[in-house]
Formats: structure tokens, sequence, C-alpha cells
């Protein structure tokens, strides 16, 4: 059991997402509107 | 000196209204998210995916006021990216896939013995699970356990790095592990594969 444990973790490949990608996230965050009715929680996109 | 914002009030910021918060947030943890998502799946276009869903579900979480902030900002993270890559693998194995003919079946010859890909981020999980249990333990007991299964040191070689007998390198050991199943059973916690 001990040697199952020993082995080496591989190391990480720097890797980052694309600039486009975080754009879009920015304006889906941006364009995303919760709506509160009585307690229930709506989801509303303005795109 | 350029002084850094704590992810906790990045994300209050975010809560309020504030949606450059976001922006640094993304930015912040974006190599790390990516390199994470990258080492299980290792392919750039499904990393991007990936890290694009996370964060879905990050704002759509934090803009329903679900965020529940008592661990923190990035291990909460990377768990959404570590459960959606699991579904990623689950989905692909729906995927057509080749069938052998009647006659010849390549993989009665061919063989893997590799971990699949959902098993081995199953036990890259478990083995970041048990380093912090470990760390419970008391110091003794925690430093023969990890010369012993991580050093793979002898009982006797511990013996002298750590100035005791054998027979007490033995009894920590056999301590250490009655400890590690006890911390388990207490928190209900599962480590299988």
């Amino acid at each position: 059991m001990g040697k199952f444990y020993v082995e080496k973790k591989k190391k990480y490949e720097k890797v980052m997402a694309k600039p486009e990608t975080i754009d879009f996230l920015l304006n889906y965050s941006k364009s995303l509107k919760i709506n509160d009715i009585k307690g229930v929680k709506f989801e509303s996109n303005m795109n | 000196m350029e002084l850094q914002i704590a992810d906790s009030l990045l994300i209050q910021n975010y809560i309020n209204g504030d949606e450059r918060a976001l922006e640094t947030l993304i930015k912040r943890h974006n190599q790390r998210l990516s390199s994470f998502i990258y080492s299980k799946v290792n392919d750039r276009e499904i990393t991007e995916d990936i890290f694009q869903d996370t964060f879905i579900k990050v704002i759509r979480t934090l803009k329903k006021g679900k965020y529940n902030e008592e661990g923190k900002f990035l291990p909460w993270v990377m768990r959404i990216a570590h459960n959606l890559i699991i579904d990623h693998f689950r989905k692909n194995r729906r995927m057509p896939y080749f069938e052998a003919s009647n006659t010849f079946d390549i993989f009665s010859v061919v063989h893997d013995e590799k971990l699949n890909i959902e098993k081995q981020i199953i036990k890259d999980q478990i083995d970041e699970d048990l380093v912090l249990l470990i760390e419970e333990l008391p110091v003794d007991q925690r430093d023969v356990l990890v010369m012993r299964m991580y050093k793979d040191m002898s009982f006797k070689e511990i013996s002298e790095n750590t100035g005791v007998s054998i027979n007490t390198a033995l009894g920590r050991m056999r301590y250490a592990l009655i400890n590690l199943r006890k911390i388990i059973d207490e928190h209900n916690i599962v480590l299988t594969n």
C-alpha cells in the first residue's frame, strides 16, 4: 500500500484560458439578472 | 508593494454589483484553474470549455446568493471544475466506440493496465484528502507514517532518525493507522476507488 501513495505527482503544465473566454464570462455575468419573485429566483438574460 | 484584495472581499463586492470584482477573480485564478483542468483532460479546447462552464456555475451561484462562504473560494471553484471534468468523461464514455468482429478481438491481446482517467482523478482526490487527514495526526505518529509510507524507510531507519526504539516506531505507526481510521469514521469520510 505504501507504494500506492508514493507515486510522484505529475507536474502541471501552465495553461491559461483565452481572453475571449474571459470576455464571454464577463459579458454573461453583466447580462444575467436574477429576479426574486415571492422567494423563487428566476434567471433572465438581457442579451 | 501592491496589496491584493482578498477573494472574500471581491466576492462581496461582486454580489453587491461590482462586475470588475469578477474580472479580478477570474484573472487571479485563471492559470491555476486552467492548468488543473488541462492536467486532467489534456486538451486545450476541452479545458477552455470546462473553464467556461465552471465560471458560469460560479456566476449563477453568486448572483443567486447561494454561495456559502464556509470554505475558500478557489477550492470551491476547483471542486466545481473537478465535477465537470468527471461529467465530461462520463459523457464521452457513452460515445460510439470500436466493437470487435466475431473473428478477432484486438482487446484480447492489447491490455492497458493504467487506471482510466476517471479512476485516476478519483485516486488523485483520495491522495489529496489523505494528505490532509495525515496532517491531523499527532506529530510523532505523523512523522513515522510519512517516513514509512511516503519515504519508503524501514522501521530501523525510522528508529535511527527519530531516536526511538524500533518497537516505539512500530507502535507509533500502529496508532497512526488507528487514528486515521478513527478520523475517517468520525467524519464519515469515504476514501474509495
